[in-house]
């Protein structure tokens, strides 16, 4: 009966319970999607390479290493010969290796040299592989495949002509070599989107006329004769390696870091990832602050509510006392309350999330390639929800023991 | 008025003494005031008076200073606070001056509220829709008016439900808080002629509180607040 009386109440007050379950269904919202896009992002980021056990680059940083080599942000320091790179390879635990050669552009997009081996180890994702949606391998010397960004922001297709520029931010294209895009890659939600992958050796090819990065004045080597030198790399950026078993990665890496010939610097992906996204998660702690702040807020909102109801509910509070209930008993009524309007708010706000995740998943996925997950709750959106009926239960107290003296002390007197 | 014991007092009041700590100029002194069981009392005296804090003290609301307070030779005011509500709840019918129901709860919700707090009182009611709607009907509401929402009532139907509410599970004490006030004469003598024969039928004691002196003569006894309780 109380559980009754209690909704009738509610609905008594319909328009002023809705706005309160709506205010505070949006604020648990977007803590829910801020933090749904949180895991989110963070599982597309540590998903942006899998099964990887080493990066090979350079002497650097290991956040800088993983910037560059598979997040094509920033610059290498230096490059690694090609003779550092087989001395690694030559070793008995690597099973098998990806060589990178980053460094020039197209357009703003970065241009990746590499061989066939990148299209069967690079794994994302849990494990999957990047298919080619449309075209072809890198048969010829003068093929580009292209990430399905790419395809989509240049409105690119398979045969599209184009020209790699040198460097990052140069005025100099290597417009006397002429690319065609020969295949173009199914979208990943990777940096590999945003790539353009060409050979190791087109790299080779493209800088045939330059020295020291510049382009040797009055030098032009016809298309044809390079094709006929030998263009096997002598540098490369960085390289993705796999061992034979996990039990040698240390062995392996200490290895390479303590390499003679040249400065390496070996990384573990997952450690450096987790490196990361500590620096990138400033920005997530700010956000799930911002979205605690918000819910916390309207916390005091609900409690505000109840209590500015309190003074005309008086009547009502000393009826309930005139039939026997005792103060505790108004207490809980006041308690109830706030535990429906908890209760409807998260109801009204897992519903409006998965409606919003719903219609804004494949728009998210494609414009962040960040890939939400919508199907289930989280064990940890159901702490978060029973902690948020517990706070609510808890700052009814204010209102509820004021109401309980109100009880107590207006008798049969009822001051309003 | 036939009683069942005149011997038998539903309220015995001795040397009670009350004041509200943040009124310092109201004090209440009631020496000696007891009501028989069956009795139909009205409660005189002027605005101030203590009347309604009297009723506070009897219905246990409130404990004295000091003195005594018996309901059917029960001591109360030693009793804890929980108790108390547990007693008013199993003992007493309350009705207030106006406003007396819950305004979302229909009328059947609100005249069994007291059933939910008192086993003893529900254990009186063998059907208890029925018997509410049998109250009411004594108290010629309209039938439709029990699944009714009690703010869709008129001041005087509100009043009469709040009779029936009082009276459900045969209460032994009915105390009404100037219930009348908000109707007209004629309203009033059939409100009071319809609460008199529901008490009597219950076989409960009524102590009504009124300032209203014209009213004295419908009931058994007229106590004058003015007359029990002593000036400090």
């Amino acid at each position: 009966m109380l559980l009754k009386l209690t909704f009738n109440s509610l609905y008594a007050r319909l328009l002023t319970v809705a706005m309160t379950v709506f205010a505070i269904s949006l604020s648990l919202m977007l803590y829910m999607s801020v933090e749904k896009l949180r895991t989110s992002a963070y599982t597309s980021f540590t998903d942006t390479i899998s099964q990887t056990d080493l990066i090979v680059g350079a002497r650097t940083s290991s956040v800088q290493l993983l910037l560059y080599s598979v997040f094509r942000i920033g610059n290498a320091t230096n490059n690694i010969t090609w003779e550092s790179y087989e001395d690694v390879i030559n070793k008995k635990e690597v099973a098998w290796s990806v060589p990178i050669s980053l460094g020039d552009s197209h357009k703003g997009f970065r241009v990746m040299g590499t061989n066939s081996e990148f299209f069967k180890r690079y794994k994302f994702r849990g494990g999957q592989s990047i298919e080619l949606e449309q075209g072809n391998n890198l048969d010829d010397l003068y093929d580009v495949i292209i990430g399905a960004g790419v395809a989509e922001k240049l409105n690119y297709s398979v045969g599209t002509p184009l020209i790699v520029s040198h460097g990052l931010q140069s005025f100099s294209d290597h417009d006397d070599q002429p690319f065609r895009v020969s295949g173009i890659l199914a979208k990943t939600g990777t940096p590999v989107d945003n790539t353009v992958i060409v050979s190791l050796e087109a790299i080779e090819a493209i800088h045939v006329d330059w020295s020291t990065g510049a382009k040797i004045p009055g030098q032009i080597t016809p298309v044809e004769e390079i094709r006929q030198m030998d263009l096997s790399p002598k540098n490369i950026t960085a390289a993705l390696i796999g061992v034979n078993s996990k039990l040698q990665i240390f062995q392996l890496q200490r290895w390479i870091n303590e390499y003679p010939e040249e400065s390496l610097s070996s990384i573990l992906p997952g450690v450096a990832l987790q490196e990361l996204w500590r620096i990138v998660g400033v920005v997530e702690n700010l956000l799930l602050g911002i979205s605690v702040t918000v819910i916390f807020t309207t916390l005091i909102g609900m409690t505000a509510i109840i209590f500015s109801s309190l003074n005309e509910r008086r009547r009502e509070m000393a009826i309930w006392r005139a039939m026997g209930a005792s103060p505790k008993v108004v207490i809980g009524l006041l308690m109830l309350e706030a535990f429906i309007i908890s209760v409807m708010s998260i109801i009204v706000s897992t519903v409006m999330l998965f409606l919003t995740l719903y219609v804004l998943q494949p728009w998210i996925d494609n414009t962040y390639g960040i890939l939400v997950n919508i199907e289930t709750l989280a064990v940890k959106d159901i702490y978060i929800f029973m902690l948020f009926i517990l706070s609510a239960s808890l700052v009814s107290l204010i209102p509820a023991i004021r109401a309980y003296w109100f009880s107590i002390n207006d008798g049969m007197t009822i001051k309003i | 008025m036939e009683k069942s014991n005149l011997n038998e007092k539903t309220i015995q009041i001795n040397s009670v003494k009350f004041h509200w700590s943040n009124k310092s100029k109201f004090k209440l002194h009631i020496p000696e005031l007891s009501v028989d069981k069956g009795e139909k009392v009205l409660l005189l005296g002027e605005s101030g008076s203590g009347k309604t804090t009297l009723l506070s003290l009897i219905c246990g609301f409130l404990t004295p200073l000091s003195g005594n307070i018996q309901l059917n030779e029960k001591l109360i005011n030693d009793l804890s606070a929980t108790k108390r509500d547990q007693y008013r709840s199993d003992n007493i019918g309350i009705i207030f001056q106006q406003f007396n129901l819950l305004p979302y709860a229909n009328v059947i919700d609100n005249i069994l509220l007291p059933l939910y707090f008192s086993k003893s009182r529900s254990a009186n009611v063998n059907n208890q829709r029925e018997t509410a709607i049998s109250i009411c009907k004594s108290l010629r509401l309209p039938e439709d008016v029990v699944n009714m929402k009690a703010s869709e009532l008129s001041v005087g139907q509100q009043q009469r439900v709040a009779v029936a509410r009082a009276l459900i599970g045969n209460p032994p004490l009915v105390i009404a808080d100037e219930p009348t006030s908000s109707l007209d004469t004629d309203a009033q003598t059939i409100f009071l002629d319809l609460m008199f024969s529901q008490v009597a039928s219950s076989n409960s004691t009524l102590l009504m509180v009124s300032h209203d002196k014209s009213l004295s003569s419908k009931f058994d006894r007229v106590i004058d607040m003015k007359n029990v309780s002593e000036k400090e």
